[in-house]
C-alpha cells in the first residue's frame, strides 16, 4: 500500500463565514465560478460539486437532479445553472417534503436512472429516514437482488457553520452508518468532493453524501476540469491520468494516527502541525467513506504508530468514532500503547451561542494527542 | 371500516366465496357492500356481457379494473337506488364511468371584508371589532413592521446572525392573534412573531432572544427568531417545517379531554403543507375530533419555490375536505377578514369540537430570510405590486381612518414610539451577558446525567488551558 503524501492541502481563503447558507451570494460570485470552470483554475467546494453534477448530467442522459429550491441553484448554489443547461425535466424543484424526495428518488433509481436527490440540510433528512433506512438500504436485499435503487445518491450539507444552532449544524452521519445497504461518503475538499460525488452517483448502491457546508466557500483548491472519480472505501493511493487525485492518508507520521472526515480534517491538520512543532509525528487519515469503511488502512497505520485518535463534530456517544475505536481495539489490541482517544462534539443538541465550546477544536485535539502520546 | 367488517362477517364470508369463483376482482372489499341478494344474481349472470362504449372510451385500462367497473354498472342496472350502507353514510352507485375532476369548475372563493382601499364591502358579514381592539391591532401591526425593519438592519450590521420578517403578513399575524384567547395554545412555524407580540411578549423579550443573551428563555441555544414563551402559551419555534402540526392536534386533544374552553392553533406556510406532517395532522385532527385550527399562510413562495412547484390543487383550502376538515379561504391582507374567520373558526372548533383549516392568501413581501435574495428568483415588479397595492397595514389603516379611529398624528406617534422602544431594546439586549457555560449541559434532560457532568468538567479544564479559544462574553 503506497502511503504517499497527498500533494496539496486545502487552501483557505478569507471570506465572510457568516453567510454560507445563503441564496444571496453576489452574482459576481456565480460569475467567478463560471470563469473558474472555464479556466480550470482553483475552485471552491460548492463549485466543485456543481461541476460534478454538470458532468453527471452531461455524461448520462438518464441522470436527474432534484430537491427543494434546486431549480434556481439551491440555497448553497450547488445546482447553479443546471436547470438552464439540462432543462427543468431533469433538474427541478420538488415540493417541500424530504420523505417524498427520497421515495421519489428510490423509484426513479429502481427504473435504472441516476437520481441525485438534494436534502437542503442534513438536519432535515429525518423525515426521509424511513425511506433511506427501511427502503433504500433494503431494496436490493429484500428482493433477492431482483430490484435495486443503486442509482440513488442523496446529497446533503452537514455540520457546523458558526451560527447554525440546532437545525443548521448537525452531523447525522452515524445514524446512517447503522443502516447496512447504503454507503455514507463525506468529502473534505473541492477536489475530493468532485471525484467522490461522481463515484457516488455512478456507484451501483444508494449513497448518502454529506457535504461540509462550512467549506462550501472557504475551501478552495485546484480541481481537475475533466471527469474523474475517486474510489469509495479504499485507501490505496491511485493515480488517474497522471493526477494524484487522492489517497486518504493526507499526512504521514509515526507517533499517532488521527482519523476524521469532512470539515473536521482541516482542524485536525492544524493540530498535527502544532504537534509536529513539539516533536510528535502524526499520521492523518481521511476516511472519506464511512460505510463501508476502510479498516485495513486504519489498522495498518495504527500498527505502525501504536496510537489512535478519532475526531468528529457529532456527539461523542454513539458517534462513528465509537465504531472505529471498537474495530481497531479488536484488531490491534496488543499493538496499542494508549487508549483510543475521541475528540468529538458534546452530548447535547447543537447549541448556538455555545458552538465554540461544543466543537472539537484544535487545542482539544492537540491536548488529546499529547496525552495519548505521553500515556 | 374494520368494525363494520367484523359485524358483517356473514356478508364478507359470502363474498369471499364468490371471489374464489371469479378470481378477477382486484378488491373484494369494494364488492362486499353491494346489496347482498342482488349482487350474487347480477354478478353471476352479467359478467360476460361486454360494455362496448366502455371499452371504446378507455383502451388502456388495466383489465382488472375494467372488470370491477363493469360489475358496478351491472349491479346498478338492477336497482338505480342502490347504495352502499357505510357507517359514514350511504354511497350511491352510478352507472357512469366518471372520474372526479382534479379541479372544481371554479376556484374556491376568498373571503374578504375590506377592499384594497380599506372600504368595507357592503354585503360582507364579519365579526365586529371594537375601537379599542382595532387600535391595538393597528398599533401592533406598526410595531411588528418597525421591529422587522430594525432587526433586519441589525442583522445586516452583523449585530445578530439571522432574521426573518413577517413583511406583507402583518394582518395575518396580528388579526389571527386578536381573534384568539390567551388560553389557546399556539404552535408557530417561524413567521408569526406578531402573534406573540399581540400576546404581550415585550420588545425587550424579542431582542433578548435575537441577541442570544442570558435573558433569552431559550438560553441562547437557538438561532434568532426562535421565540417561545410558556406564559404566553406560545410553543418554542423549531426550524423544522411542519413538525408543529401533529403536535398541535395532540395538544388540542388534551384540551378536549380536559373540557377546556380553548383550542390549539398551528401555523404553517404553503411549503409546509407538502410535508407528511401536514397530512398526518389534518387526518388525526379529523379522526380525533380535536379542537384545532390549522392556519396556512399561503404567501406564494417557499424560499425560491413557487406554489406551482409545491402543489397543483386549488391551493390549500381544498385539502381540508379530503380529510373531513371544515375549511375557509380568506384574504390574508384583510385584517377584518382574518379576524372574522379565526373568530368563527375558534368558536366552531371549541363548541363543536372539530378541526378547522384556514388558508390565508397573501404574499411574502420580504426575502425568505436574511440569507436570501429573492430578486434572484422572482420579479421585482411582483414584489412591488404586493408591497404597494396590497399592503395589509395600509388597508387596515384606511379602514381605521374611515371610522375616525386613527389620524396622521396617531400614526407618527405610534411609529416613533415603536422605533424608540425597539432601538432601546436592542441596545439593552446587546449589553446583557451571554448565558453561562453551565447552560450548555442543562435541559438536555430534566437533570444532567453523569456523562454530561463529566463532559462539563472536561470542558472547563479545556477552557482553563486555552481561554483564548472561547468567547469572552460567555460567563464561565
Ligand atoms: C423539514 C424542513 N425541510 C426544509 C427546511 C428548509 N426550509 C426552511 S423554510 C423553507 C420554506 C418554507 O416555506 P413556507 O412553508 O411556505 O413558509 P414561508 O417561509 O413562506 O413563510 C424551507 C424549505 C426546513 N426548515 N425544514
Ligand atoms: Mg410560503
Amino acid at each position: 500500500m503506497g502511503l504517499r503524501r497527498f500533494g496539496r492541502l486545502v487552501k483557505w481563503v478569507g471570506g465572510n463565514g457568516r453567510r454560507p447558507f445563503s441564496t444571496s451570494s453576489s452574482s459576481s460570485c456565480d460569475e467567478m465560478m463560471v470563469q473558474q470552470i472555464a479556466s480550470g483554475k482553483s475552485l471552491n467546494l460548492y463549485s466543485a460539486i456543481n461541476q460534478a453534477l454538470h458532468i453527471a448530467l452531461e455524461t448520462d442522459p438518464r441522470a436527474y437532479v432534484f430537491g427543494e429550491d434546486v431549480s434556481f441553484g439551491g440555497v448553497f448554489r450547488c445546482t447553479t445553472g443546471l436547470a438552464d443547461r439540462f432543462g427543468k425535466q431533469r433538474v427541478f424543484n420538488t415540493p417541500l417534503c424530504e420523505q417524498g424526495i427520497v421515495g421519489f428518488g428510490i423509484g426513479l433509481a429502481a427504473m435504472g436512472n441516476r437520481a441525485v436527490a438534494e436534502i437542503q440540510f442534513a438536519d432535515y433528512i429525518f423525515p426521509a429516514f424511513d425511506q433511506i433506512v427501511n427502503e433504500a438500504a433494503k431494496f436490493r436485499y429484500r428482493s433477492g437482488n431482483q430490484f435495486n435503487c443503486g442509482g440513488l445518491t442523496i446529497r446533503s450539507p452537514y455540520g457546523a457553520v458558526g451560527h447554525g444552532g440546532h437545525y443548521h449544524s448537525q452531523s447525522p452521519e452515524a445514524f446512517f452508518c447503522h443502516a447496512p445497504g447504503i454507503k455514507v461518503v463525506i468529502p473534505r475538499s473541492p477536489r475530493q468532493a468532485k471525484g467522490l460525488l461522481l463515484s457516488c452517483i455512478r456507484d451501483p448502491n444508494p449513497v448518502v453524501f454529506f457535504e461540509p457546508k462550512w467549506l462550501y466557500r472557504l475551501s478552495v483548491e485546484e480541481v481537475p476540469e475533466h471527469d474523474y472519480m475517486l474510489p469509495l472505501s479504499e485507501a490505496e493511493e491511485f493515480i488517474l491520468e497522471n493526477w494524484n487525485c487522492g489517497t486518504q492518508i493526507i499526512r504521514e507520521g509515526n507517533d499517532i494516527t488521527l482519523v476524521g472526515w469532512g470539515a473536521q480534517l482541516s482542524i485536525m491538520e492544524h493540530a498535527c502541525k502544532d504537534a509536529e512543532k513539539e516533536g510528535i509525528s502524526c499520521e492523518l487519515i481521511d476516511l472519506q467513506t464511512l460505510l463501508p469503511w476502510d479498516k485495513d488502512t486504519v489498522e495498518a497505520s495504527v500498527r505502525k504508530t501504536g496510537r489512535l485518535l478519532i475526531s468528529h463534530e457529532a456527539p461523542v456517544t454513539g458517534g462513528f468514532g465509537a465504531e472505529i475505536s471498537a474495530s481497531i481495539v479488536e484488531r490491534c489490541f496488543l499493538r496499542l500503547e494508549a487508549p483510543v482517544a475521541r475528540v468529538c462534539g458534546l452530548d447535547t443538541p447543537f447549541p448556538l451561542v455555545f458552538e465554540p465550546f461544543y466543537m472539537p477544536n484544535k487545542n482539544k485535539i492537540l491536548d488529546a494527542i499529547k496525552s495519548t502520546v505521553n500515556y | 371500516m374494520h368494525q363494520w367488517m367484523r359485524k358483517s362477517g356473514t356478508i364478507v364470508n359470502h363474498f369471499k366465496s364468490l371471489l374464489l369463483v371469479t378470481n378477477n376482482l382486484s378488491s373484494w372489499r369494494s364488492y362486499s357492500f353491494v346489496k347482498r341478494s342482488q349482487f350474487a344474481a347480477s354478478f353471476a349472470h352479467n359478467l360476460p356481457v361486454a360494455d362496448r362504449d366502455f371499452i371504446n372510451s378507455s383502451t388502456h385500462f388495466c383489465p382488472r379494473r375494467f372488470e370491477s367497473v363493469k360489475s358496478e354498472k351491472i349491479a346498478n342496472n338492477v336497482d338505480d337506488n342502490q347504495a352502499l350502507e357505510l357507517p359514514e353514510g350511504k354511497v350511491k352507485f352510478t352507472p357512469k364511468l366518471r372520474f372526479i375532476s382534479e379541479t372544481a369548475d371554479e376556484r374556491e372563493c376568498c373571503y374578504r371584508v375590506l377592499d384594497e382601499n380599506g372600504n368595507r364591502i357592503s354585503s360582507s358579514n364579519y365579526v365586529e371589532v371594537s375601537k379599542e381592539v382595532a387600535i391595538k391591532m393597528y398599533t401592533d401591526m406598526v410595531t411588528l413592521q418597525t421591529m422587522d425593519t430594525i432587526f433586519y438592519e441589525a442583522q445586516r450590521q452583523g449585530r445578530i446572525s439571522f432574521y426573518v420578517t413577517a413583511a406583507g403578513e402583518e394582518a395575518i399575524n396580528i388579526a389571527s392573534a386578536a381573534a384568539l384567547k390567551i388560553d389557546d395554545i399556539v404552535f408557530p412555524q417561524y413567521r408569526e412573531a406578531g402573534v406573540l407580540l399581540w400576546r404581550g411578549f415585550t420588545i425587550q423579550e424579542f431582542a433578548n432572544q435575537c441577541f442570544s443573551n442570558k435573558a433569552d428563555y431559550g438560553k441562547g441555544r437557538q438561532m434568532p427568531i426562535h421565540y417561545g414563551s410558556n406564559k404566553h402559551n406560545y410553543v418554542t419555534v423549531a426550524s423544522t417545517v411542519a413538525t408543529q402540526l401533529p403536535q398541535a392536534v395532540g395538544a388540542a386533544y388534551s384540551l378536549k379531554m380536559e373540557k377546556q374552553d380553548a383550542c390549539a392553533i398551528a401555523y404553517v406556510g404553503d411549503g409546509g403543507t407538502s410535508e407528511g406532517d401536514f397530512h398526518a395532522a389534518l387526518n388525526f385532527a379529523a379522526v380525533t375530533e380535536a379542537p384545532v385550527i390549522f392556519f396556512c399562510r399561503n404567501n406564494g413562495w417557499a424560499i425560491s419555490t413557487p406554489t406551482s412547484d409545491q402543489f397543483r390543487s386549488d391551493g390549500v383550502v381544498v385539502k381540508g375536505r379530503a380529510y373531513g376538515v371544515r375549511s375557509i379561504r380568506v384574504d390574508g391582507n384583510d385584517a377584518l377578514a382574518v379576524y372574522s374567520a379565526v373568530h368563527a373558526a375558534r368558536d366552531m372548533a371549541i363548541r363543536e369540537q372539530r378541526p378547522i383549516l384556514i388558508e390565508a392568501l397573501t404574499y411574502r413581501v420580504g426575502h425568505h430570510s436574511t440569507s436570501d435574495d429573492s430578486t434572484k428568483y422572482r420579479p421585482v415588479k411582483e414584489i412591488e405590486w404586493w408591497k404597494m397595492e396590497q399592503d395589509p397595514v395600509t388597508r387596515f389603516r384606511n379602514w381605521m381612518e374611515n371610522n375616525s379611529w386613527w389620524s396622521d398624528k396617531a400614526e407618527s406617534e405610534a411609529r416613533n414610539s415603536a422605533r424608540k422602544q425597539i432601538l432601546h431594546a436592542i441596545q439593552e439586549a446587546e449589553k446583557v451577558d451571554k448565558p453561562p457555560v453551565a447552560d450548555i449541559f442543562t435541559d438536555v434532560y430534566d437533570s444532567p446525567p453523569s456523562h454530561l457532568c463529566e463532559q462539563e468538567k472536561l470542558l472547563r479544564e479545556a477552557i482553563k488551558r486555552h481561554p483564548q479559544d472561547y468567547p469572552s462574553d460567555v460567563p464561565l
